[in-house]
């Protein structure tokens, strides 16, 4: 037996099944599946409109069991986080949850994620990529122990307007009290429940975390609680449509995480991802990539991140960005999908500097198949100032019923 | 107002808030005109309302669904950001006499099996008439939000206009060709015909066909109301169908919003008197209660009949105008109910937890009956086995009803304009509603128990309220003697009116009802055009 309580045999295996995979294979008409960090996971059970429709308009359940999760403890906890990360977690009290990202020496992003201070000495770290090695090399000092506790957490991203009027359904008392970014314990089935309002969507939202064994019930909660809510389990398509309209980046898809990048120049700093407002360099201790972070801050960034909104209604996917309609290549589009609720055909992409001010047009060039024929079109594509979509409900406490 | 105050003039006064009015008005004003809509009723958005006429229950209480508002206009006047949100809806049945259903599935495999279930044959014709019906579709999309050639014209740009309509005929090759010039002038029956030998299916199908139109399901022209009620779309997803979130009454708030954001400015409880002319050029118009205002340009809103006959002097009119006018087909065909519901209702004949419910249902499981529904309006009677097309929005947009309880919205053909040669009476309303609500009792034994109101809309209250002649609710019958250049009256296809100044916007011009919003978006562009400012209204995206 390894550590990890695998056996020799784990090859047989195949991949792992999360505790929600028998409730949403019981949904699934589709049969459209795919990998998420060893687990498998569906793009779509029933229809994608519907699924994503569910996140704006009612409430929407979606199985993020297979997210890295790291729980982080000890004495030197809040200074060891305060290394790792990029943000100055002094600012980050216990009950609230951060957004931030981490980056190697170069300043170049490893990943994003969130961050939450369970308690005075621990936190739980959750991110896209798998994240125990830079944990170990970074803990080199600190009075910390740091367990991988991915396969130990379930977990539920419950997203949409309905969602925290469901909640007191189901008996979550003060839950409308949580205010976006604040996490709270909630008895529940014997156990207990961690609810954070968080999300991936852009809109009001929880995520809850249990354990493997009651999650189950968890789920069943849900919808029965929400049975007169149209509550919707949706597989990744749907949510993607969602993040990509309310603006949000994916390691992996819009840059590539610095520790498994080959090529110069294909990793990005945060600044480069627009996050400059998540860079503390002045918070008063050394951080993983702070030097390289101020050279940059001095000589200015590469490449800059943009949020297109593009004439037409032909996404943009893997469309390359031009200064003009024919001109000379300045960037790539990364991720781009018709918006439906912002009615935007949305485009995230990185150009070089010193292109793609706010305000500024750009012109993509977009392949688009139609019965088997691909047809090519130009477009007019205006640089964004912020989301596209950024309801008021998002930030709003207590939420509004529906 | 002091004496020797100089009033105000308007660039434009537009008359009746309805959404064609607002989308006008709102692109005039994102022109940079002076714009002001006046509206007869306290509350704006004509026959796309939400009304909250019962207890915490919301009523669309005329149109009720979204599918063929143009996305252009949408995206251009931003009306998410004024708060527009159309949800796609699921589902949709009809329920047959024997107990039995036939349900619509976005999933085609599913679709299939439901078809094979009632039909073998009728499997492989469905693909066939899909792929038939987008083919139209395809063809007259890009039509939608451009302003007719007229074909008597020499004008370069009724030429060119020609030359493009033409060469889209050509495009279709001569077997479609041919197909299509028949399609204008068929009957839906007849047109089903073609691919189904079912006569359930047929009936599923032919409901579009029939749905707001003077027309029987084998009245020759009823094929082209059925690809009207196609051609719409929801993001891309051509004849889907959708709800607004909040009601139909969030798109006229959406349109104001962006009307209001461009400095336009709108007054309710002013309804039109009159539509001044001197010299044969608009001055502005009286309001009902005698105070004037004036104006360079004025806009109706209103259908062909109230326009030329109600507000403007038969001398300003004309002859030839007022004669077209009385002549327009706008006859009343619909009734609603609109009913708020303390439950779900059963449908014994539908799967337990089938997720159907939560599109639109339908009654009346063949062409017959419906033909018959069809004549009992023809003798000026409501139909006595009347066709439904009935949906609970509350299933899927949580802001209509409170927790558990649903707003039921039946629209109800076929409907007179009088009954019988006579003026409604309120027993009648009544009595229209109570066989609204038997039809629909036979197929859910629960449903009277639920009821907890019930607002009857016959032709009588459509037109009184929303002030749509007959209660046509297309502003005029979806012909092809009253569509695309003869749409209200052939000469006058271009928005403009017989005077200087004056125009119309309603859904009685070109491309017509449905709440597209197109008529009031080609109307701003050709009054843009006539003041030698540049154009800010969209035109159709294309499919290529």
């Amino acid at each position: 037996m390894s550590s990890q309580g695998l056996a020799k045999e784990h090859y047989e295996m195949g991949l792992k099944k999360t505790p929600f995979y028998s409730r949403q294979k019981e949904l699934d008409i589709m049969n459209e599946w795919h990998r998420w960090s060893g687990y498998t996971v569906p793009n779509v059970l029933n229809d994608v409109t519907f699924e994503y429709f569910a996140i704006r308009n009612s409430a929407s359940v979606f199985d993020i069991t297979p997210m890295a999760k790291y729980r982080i403890k000890g004495p030197d906890a809040l200074d060891f986080m305060n290394r790792l990360l990029t943000r100055d977690m002094t600012k980050l009290r216990v009950g609230r949850v951060g957004y931030s990202v981490w980056c190697d020496d170069e300043g170049m992003v490893i990943d994003d994620g969130t961050v939450f201070r369970t308690s005075e000495n621990e936190y739980l770290l959750c991110a896209q990529e798998r994240q125990l090695e830079t944990l170990k090399r970074n803990a080199l000092g600190f009075d910390i122990s740091f367990d991988d506790v991915s396969d130990d957490i379930a977990a539920l991203s419950f997203q949409g307007p309905l969602t925290c009027t469901i909640l007191k359904k189901v008996g979550f008392e003060g839950i409308d009290q949580l205010k976006m970014f604040d996490l709270k314990e909630f008895a529940f089935a014997g156990t207990t429940v961690m609810i954070s309002r968080t999300g991936y969507t852009g809109d009001l939202g929880y995520e809850l975390w249990i354990n493997p064994e009651n999650a189950g019930d968890l789920w069943d909660a849900l919808f029965e609680a929400g049975k007169n809510y149209n509550v919707k389990a949706i597989g990744g398509d749907a949510l993607e449509i969602a993040r990509i309209e309310a603006g949000l980046l994916m390691a992996g898809k819009d840059f590539s995480p610095a520790t498994s990048t080959v090529r110069p120049g294909h990793a990005k700093s945060p600044y480069e991802l627009g996050l400059d407002w998540l860079v503390k360099l002045d918070k008063g201790v050394v951080f993983n990539g702070r030097r390289a972070l101020i050279q940059e801050r001095n000589k200015g960034p590469r490449y800059r991140f943009v949020r297109l909104d593009v004439e037409g209604n032909k996404t943009a996917c893997s469309a390359y960005i031009f200064d003009r309609q024919g001109g000379k290549t300045i960037g790539h589009v990364s991720s781009a999908a018709w918006a439906p609720t912002a009615k935007k055909n949305v485009a995230l992409g990185f150009v070089d500097m010193p292109y793609g001010e706010v305000g500024s047009t750009v012109w993509v060039e977009i392949y688009y198949q139609k019965e088997l024929r691909w047809n090519r079109r130009w477009a007019k594509a205006v640089v964004m100032d912020g989301p596209f979509y950024n309801p008021e409900r998002k930030t709003l406490t207590p939420p509004e019923a529906v | 107002m002091p004496r020797g105050a100089k009033m105000k003039s308007y660039d434009v006064i537009v008359i009746g808030a309805g959404h064609n009015g607002l989308t006008n008005a709102a692109f005039l004003a994102k022109a940079g005109l002076d714009v002001l809509v006046v509206e007869k009723n306290p509350h704006i958005g004509g026959a796309a309302v939400s009304r909250n006429l019962h207890k915490d229950w919301m009523y669309s209480n005329c149109s009720y669904v979204c599918s063929l508002f143009r996305p252009e206009i949408y995206r251009q006047l931003n009306l998410a950001k004024h708060g527009l949100q159309v949800i796609t809806y699921n589902g949709g049945f009809t329920l047959t006499q024997d107990g039995d259903y036939i349900g619509s599935y976005n999933d085609p495999e599913i679709m299939r099996r439901e078809i094979y279930r009632h039909s073998p044959v009728d499997v492989d014709a469905y693909d066939r008439f899909k792929t038939d019906i987008s083919k139209w579709c395809r063809f007259i999309r890009p039509m939608l939000l451009r302003t007719p050639p007229d074909p008597t014209s020499f004008k370069f740009r009724d030429l060119d206009e020609l030359r493009f309509l033409a060469r889209k005929f050509l495009d279709l090759g001569p077997r479609d060709l041919h197909d299509f010039m028949k399609f204008f002038t068929i009957s839906v029956a007849d047109y089903l015909d073609q691919y189904f030998t079912s006569d359930l299916i047929k009936a599923h199908k032919a409901g579009s066909g029939i749905i707001g139109t003077g027309l029987g399901p084998m009245s020759p022209g009823s094929a082209y109301v059925m690809l009207h009620h196609y051609m719409g779309d929801v993001d891309g997803s051509v004849g889907a169908w959708g709800f607004a979130r909040g009601g139909m009454g969030a798109v006229s708030n959406a349109l104001a919003g962006a009307l209001q954001e461009h400095g336009g400015e709108i007054r309710t409880n002013a309804g039109v008197e009159q539509i001044t002319v001197k010299n044969g050029t608009v001055t502005g118009v009286v309001l009902d209660s005698g105070e004037e205002i004036s104006a360079k340009r004025v806009v109706s809103n209103l259908d062909a009949k109230r326009t030329f006959l109600g507000l403007m002097d038969p001398k300003d009119a004309g002859e030839k105008v007022v004669k077209a006018a009385k002549n327009f087909k706008i006859r009343g065909s619909s009734g609603k109910l609109n009913i708020a519901l303390n439950g779900i209702p059963e449908f014994p004949a539908l799967p337990k937890g089938s997720d159907l419910i939560q599109g639109d249902f339908h009654i009346i499981d063949s062409l017959e009956r419906m033909e018959r529904a069809y004549d009992d309006w023809k003798a000026g009677r409501w139909s006595k086995d009347p066709y439904v097309d009935a949906l609970m929005p509350s299933l899927t947009d949580p802001t209509m009803a409170p927790e558990g309880k649903h707003f039921l919205s039946v629209f109800v053909q076929y409907c007179p304009p009088k009954v019988e040669g006579k003026d409604w009476t309120d027993d009648q309303v009544q009595a229209f509603g109570d066989t609204v609500i038997n039809q629909l009792a036979k197929y859910s034994p629960n449903l009277k128990d639920l009821i907890e109101h019930v607002e009857i809309r016959t032709p009588r209250e459509i037109e009184s309220e929303v002030g749509l002649t007959e209660g046509n609710i297309f502003q005029g019958e979806l012909t092809l003697d009253q569509l695309l250049f003869n749409r209200p009256f052939p000469g006058y296809a271009q928005y403009r009116g017989p005077v200087q100044g004056m125009y119309m916007c309603g859904s009685a011009t070109h491309p017509g009802g449905g709440v597209m919003a197109a008529p009031g978006a080609n109307a701003a562009r050709e009054i843009l055009m006539d003041l030698k400012l540049g154009n800010t209204v969209p035109e159709d995206e294309g499919d290529d």
